[in-house]
């Protein structure tokens, strides 16, 4: 990435879009603190979180949620220690209240009575619904998604951004995805961003984009290789 | 001549690189011992799974190490017809060296090849990501419990293997190689000092720190898939073990200037 700039606003639902290996991820990671770019400042409520310390950036992790693009749930646990983690971790609530928190964030996502399966045993459309469960039991104000529909079939996925507008709506967040997935972009989308050659190539509504006649947009958005060869078998 | 310099200049900063990263990861994890409040439900799960778990290999290794150091010995010391320093030669040698030095390989091998394979597995999937992204340090979660379960379960687990060892060789001596059992344990009793049994239990405290250190570092650094996963626990029991055969050498000599054998 090369002179990004972007802005997100409270309670907005950004998309960041742009072709494999733009950057996408590495954005949604370095706003989360998880990489750290080698120049530039990332903002969060006004505080420069870029040179913090591990240790430091824990207490802005907290206000944020992330679903990883392969769920990344803890392997050795359940569905319910899973999703419990945060909770678990930060001491503070009896196991009772714990339990009743667990059940109703699998509520919300469509897996009620699940707390005692093990990640393997899932598929993976529920992994993904137990990652946002995990993501969201601890009210975070700022959701990551990172590619929430990529290797599900169309009928989950569209599962997921509804589940996803439905997180946004009901927690009053501020939410970033990253995603090629254009249906899954204009479904959860209040703005798309597209991200080009490192930096921001464009901005707008979903309904701006769908209109627009650049042929860099244009391309993508209708999935139209042109600079790529074509296999001759 | 300037690329095989330069491949030796690239090793070496390496090397230091490496070290310079576990240096802080030292630092930053008996920090958190310290200052952070323990999770205990933790130290006590990974203590089963190091401690109570590593106890039939640790005992059947300690028997048999025992067992065939006596039978050595007694060939030896049987032509100058010195059978009754079979006892003390053995207990002494499990107490100072054997016990704490197979102790720790087995360790290696069995513990921290899992610990490896464990976290080298978490980061290639994303896991340890996900664990500071639910604002969690992955060294307060993942090495510090496993660094206290250590740290309790070594000397323990080496003093077993002393005293495995110790009997298997006399059961092994007094029934099979004929020497006379009272000889036998009079000798060892006037001949193994307290200061022996202190030694490798020292030992095998800063053992299991070393196989923690070695085995979550690598952990910690792995990339490349399942391939990664396999390397860097190849690696990690192998660094884990010669490390613990040279820092052997040092803290010996260290522990006889602190505390003069003769």
């Amino acid at each position: 990435m090369r002179g990004l700039d972007l802005t997100v606003n409270d309670d907005e639902s950004l998309v960041l879009i742009g072709r494999s290996g733009t950057g996408k991820s590495v954005t949604l990671k370095s706003i989360i603190g998880l990489l750290k770019p080698d120049k530039g400042e990332v903002l969060i409520d006004g505080e420069n979180i870029v040179s913090m310390k591990e240790k430091k950036l824990i207490p802005f992790r907290r206000k944020m949620g992330m679903l990883f693009q392969n769920a990344a749930l803890f392997d050795s646990m359940s569905v319910e220690e899973n999703v419990a983690f945060s909770l678990r971790e930060d001491r503070r609530m009896k196991d009772k209240e714990i339990k009743e928190k667990v059940a109703e964030a699998l509520e919300a996502v469509d897996l009620a009575g699940q707390q005692s399966k093990m990640p393997a045993e899932l598929s993976g459309g529920m992994k993904k619904r137990v990652g946002l469960a995990r993501a969201v039991i601890g009210h975070p104000k700022i959701m990551l998604y990172d590619e929430p529909t990529a290797g599900l079939d169309p009928i989950v996925a569209d599962s997921i951004n509804k589940l996803i507008v439905r997180v946004c709506e009901k927690y009053k967040v501020t939410a970033i995805t990253v995603t090629h997935d254009m249906t899954s972009a204009y479904a959860i989308a209040d703005r798309i961003a597209m991200l080009y050659n490192g930096q921001i190539y464009f901005q707008g509504t979903p309904e701006e984009i769908q209109k627009s006649s650049d042929p860099i947009i244009y391309d993508f958005v209708n999935g139209i290789s042109r600079d790529l060869p074509v296999l001759e078998l | 001549m300037v690329k095989f310099s330069r491949g030796i200049g690239a090793k070496t900063l390496l090397f230091i690189n490496e070290l310079g990263a576990m240096g802080f990861l030292v630092f930053e994890t008996f920090t958190m011992l310290i200052f952070k409040r323990p999770r205990w439900y933790l130290m006590f799960y990974h203590s089963y799974r190091f401690g109570v778990r590593s106890q039939p290999v640790i005992l059947l290794t300690g028997a048999f190490v025992g067992m065939v150091f006596a039978a050595q010995m007694f060939w030896q010391l049987h032509k100058v017809r010195l059978d009754h320093g079979v006892g003390p030669v053995v207990a002494v040698a499990m107490c100072r060296e054997l016990g704490p030095t197979i102790c720790a390989l087995m360790i290696a091998g069995r513990v921290g090849a899992a610990i490896t394979a464990e976290i080298a597995t978490m980061k290639v999937t994303e896991q340890i990501d996900a664990l500071r992204a639910l604002a969690t340090h992955p060294v307060d979660y993942l090495i510090v419990p496993r660094l206290a379960a250590i740290m309790v379960c070594m000397p323990i687990l080496t003093a077993e293997a002393m005293a495995m060892g110790i009997v298997a060789g006399f059961l092994l001596s007094s029934n099979v190689l004929g020497i006379d059992p009272y000889y036998y344990m009079e000798n060892t009793y006037r001949f193994t000092e307290a200061l022996d049994v202190y030694t490798g239990l020292i030992k095998a405290f800063f053992f299991g720190i070393i196989i923690v250190f070695v085995s979550c570092y690598k952990g910690l650094t792995a990339s490349g898939g399942a391939e990664g996963v396999g390397r860097a626990t190849t690696n990690a029991v192998v660094t884990s073990s010669i490390t613990v055969i040279i820092f052997n050498f040092f803290i010996t000599f260290l522990l006889n200037a602190f505390f003069p054998k003769i």
